[in-house]
């Protein structure tokens, strides 16, 4: 029975004998995609008003920042390190754009500025981290503090709200009498270019090195110290982006802005199934981890549940998506060797599997 | 041979796959099902001939608002109508603004917000009442194109000449008093210092103002000018404070220092923070309004809206249970009405 087997290249025969679908579905990403497919499924089917045409469109208006800021921190997280800072150069960029257009300068000219700041914080970042060796955790809190206090210092406790009209507008209309917002074209290219550069690059390689194990990547000739940089820096500039819809959606710079914005990118990030440790995730199931939050809050405001049982219900699924696959493969492991009658430690998993 | 080795090696991947989904999906489920039960029953209720009133308060968790939502579920009930709070667990408009869209979505007849912001909720609002639904504010209005109708707590005549009632009623009608305000720029407490002014020198000839401080509403500034107060003036006989930090901070000061029961404190303050210096018997009795009826009347306002009863054109009435006939100002105000005053008879029956 099994001394057939020994004599093929097995890993190559099990990955390839799984259906698409099957090894599709084995995945941490795929299974997220999947849950975001039955939440939406059941929510449709009973929570009254969420098939309403608004549904679509407040819940893409509602996610784009945090979509936006999830991809450049997907990348982050990938290469083991972290930026906390997000939220408040989202702050910072949202009081740049408020300060500079209410001094006079046009719209476009203002909302470059804001860029440009999200630009110099992720350069601040960056440069501690990958050129000061600092850890990302420390920095980023601290920048986290700096940044928010320069957007709060800089407006005090009032706000900036006479942006033109056709601007605000913009952020929030949708393409003729369909529910779409047209910022879903800009969440498509953010989407689709980060997706390219993580998975079909040779940065997008490089990144996944440095995650699973840094010093490997760096004697295998990675720039280590410029990857990190420039994806800090993708982290502020996209942020300020970020910054600059907030400011528009709402019609309002205030230095207050996305406060707390970082932990709900974070976990969706996380749930979408990207390592915390670096080195493993992808986008696609980032995409499901923000919509997944996104479709269970609005199902369950509708439902009139109060916002401290949603963050409940969404830390319980964040908590139990990062516990219940160990959980799982442990049992699976003390199961094992009561069912597995030879003891074969050259033999890979599935064959001695395959003799229960 | 190959067949068994192909079939079963997935097993154990699908098994973790499986397990991590039901379990996410008990969870979710779980909480939809068990609110979906109370969800059902308010739908029901909507069904009717109820009117559906959703209270949007600043943030959640603040006595003041669960008072007013006490308030407003009180209305609600003696006109038959669904009650509902929401709202964000942070005091900002951001998050303010996907309780607007549900419940533009849900088609709640009104919406009754305190805003986080004059503007930034204003879309949000517009698209609610595109949608049919009325909106009022209370407490903290937004800019008067994106609501239906403001209930506005109390006018700074009001509160100028309440004060002042107040502090001449404490230092029996004449004497020198001291305002100590927030901060030198504070665009309410200088409107309503003005008024005391004027009020001062019409009304009361025997009451003399001799120093406006500032404590920048900050607890030990206010604590250290009051004792500078007391101290550059030896004869003073009353301390108005309008404003939540000065008064508590004025009253801490007064309550330890040889000045206690001979200056009076008054002014604008909450019941949490002054009731162990009227228990003392440091303070006799203050100003604010009861957010209580504040919400009551809100919650009126929004049916007699919902009822097309009025539009919250100037002149428009109507009656607001307990509270009594309304009517609407310049503007589409409805003014609660005088400030409310806490003295040692009432001060037990408030948690805010």
């Amino acid at each position: 029975m099994t001394t057939t087997a020994t004599t093929t290249p097995r890993p190559a025969v099990a990955v390839h004998a799984r259906p698409w679908w099957r090894r599709a579905l084995l995945t941490r990403e795929w299974a997220t995609v999947a849950l975001l497919a039955v939440v939406y499924a059941v929510a449709l089917g009973t929570v009254t008003g969420f098939d309403g045409p608004l549904t679509i469109t407040y819940l893409v208006l509602d996610i784009t920042p945090v979509l936006l800021v999830a991809m450049p921190m997907t990348a982050i997280i990938l290469t083991g390190e972290i930026d906390l800072s997000v939220a408040s150069v989202v702050g910072l960029s949202s009081v740049t754009l408020g300060v500079l257009y209410q001094a006079g300068l046009p719209m476009a000219a203002a909302a470059l500025a804001a860029a440009l700041v999200g630009v110099l914080c992720g350069l601040v970042n960056g440069t501690l981290v990958a050129y000061l060796g600092l850890p990302s955790l420390a920095v980023t809190i601290g920048t986290l503090a700096l940044f928010r206090g320069l957007a709060v210092g800089l407006l005090g406790t009032t706000a900036v709200t006479t942006f033109p009209e056709s601007w605000t507008d913009g952020a929030r209309a949708t393409f003729g009498d369909s529910p779409l917002p047209v910022v879903t074209v800009v969440l498509a290219v953010v989407v689709v270019a980060f997706a390219v550069l993580l998975h079909a690059t040779p940065f997008g390689r490089d990144v996944f090195d440095i995650g699973r194990t840094r010093e490997a990547a760096r004697f295998s000739g990675v720039d280590v110290r410029r990857t990190l940089l420039v994806l800090f820096v993708l982290s502020g500039l996209v942020s300020a982006l970020a910054g600059v819809y907030y400011t528009l959606r709402y019609g309002s710079a205030r230095g207050d802005n996305a406060t707390g914005l970082e932990l709900q990118v974070v976990a969706a990030v996380l749930l979408g199934g990207v390592s915390i440790f670096g080195g493993r995730g992808a986008v696609h199931g980032v995409v499901a981890g923000v919509l997944l939050i996104g479709v269970l809050a609005a199902a369950l405001r509708l439902e009139n549940v109060t916002v401290n049982l949603i963050n409940i219900v969404i830390g319980a699924l964040l908590v139990l998506s990062v516990v219940s696959p160990r959980v799982v493969a442990a049992v699976a492991r003390r199961r094992r060797p009561v069912s597995s009658k030879a003891h074969r430690p050259e033999r890979d998993r599935s064959i001695e599997r395959s003799q229960r | 041979m190959k067949l068994s080795d192909r079939k079963v090696p997935a097993r154990r991947p699908r098994t973790v796959v499986v397990a991590a989904m039901v379990a996410g999906l008990a969870l979710v489920t779980g909480a939809c099902s068990d609110d979906g039960g109370g969800g059902g029953a308010d739908d029901g209720g909507g069904g009717g001939d109820g009117t559906t009133i959703t209270f949007l308060p600043k943030n959640l968790g603040n006595p003041y608002f669960d008072a007013s939502s006490t308030g407003g579920q009180e209305a609600a009930e003696e006109f038959g109508g669904v009650f509902d709070e929401v709202g964000p667990d942070q005091a900002t408009p951001d998050a303010q603004v996907p309780f607007i869209n549900t419940a533009a979505q849900q088609g709640v007849d009104a919406l009754v917000v305190s805003a986080n912001d004059p503007r930034a909720i204003g879309d949000a609002l517009d698209e609610a009442r595109s949608a049919g639904t009325k909106v009022v504010t209370f407490d903290s209005d937004t800019d008067p194109e994106f609501r239906d109708v403001f209930v506005n707590q109390a006018s700074a005549e009001g509160i100028a000449a309440k004060q002042l009632e107040l502090v001449s009623e404490q230092i029996g009608g004449s004497g020198q008093i001291a305002i100590l305000s927030a901060s030198a720029n504070a665009t309410n407490q200088n409107a309503w210092i003005a008024l005391m002014e004027d009020m001062l020198a019409s009304e009361y000839p025997d009451v003399e103002l001799v120093e406006i401080a500032y404590g920048d509403d900050d607890d030990q500034t206010s604590f250290d000018k009051t004792a500078a107060l007391l101290q550059s003036h030896p004869d003073l006989k009353g301390i108005v404070s309008p404003t939540t930090v000065g008064i508590a901070a004025a009253a801490r000061y007064v309550s330890t220092s040889e000045h206690k029961g001979k200056v009076a404190i008054t002014g604008l303050g909450t019941p949490n923070q002054m009731r162990e210096y009227v228990e003392d018997g440091t303070v006799t009795s203050f100003a604010l309004w009861n957010p209580e009826d504040l919400g009551y009347l809100a919650a009126h306002a929004a049916k007699a809206l919902a009822d097309e009863e009025i539009t919250g054109a100037e002149g428009d009435t109507f009656t607001a249970g307990r509270l009594g006939e309304f009517t609407v100002g310049a503007n589409g105000e409805v003014l609660l009405g005088e400030p409310f005053v806490f003295d040692e008879s009432n001060i037990a029956d408030f948690d805010f």
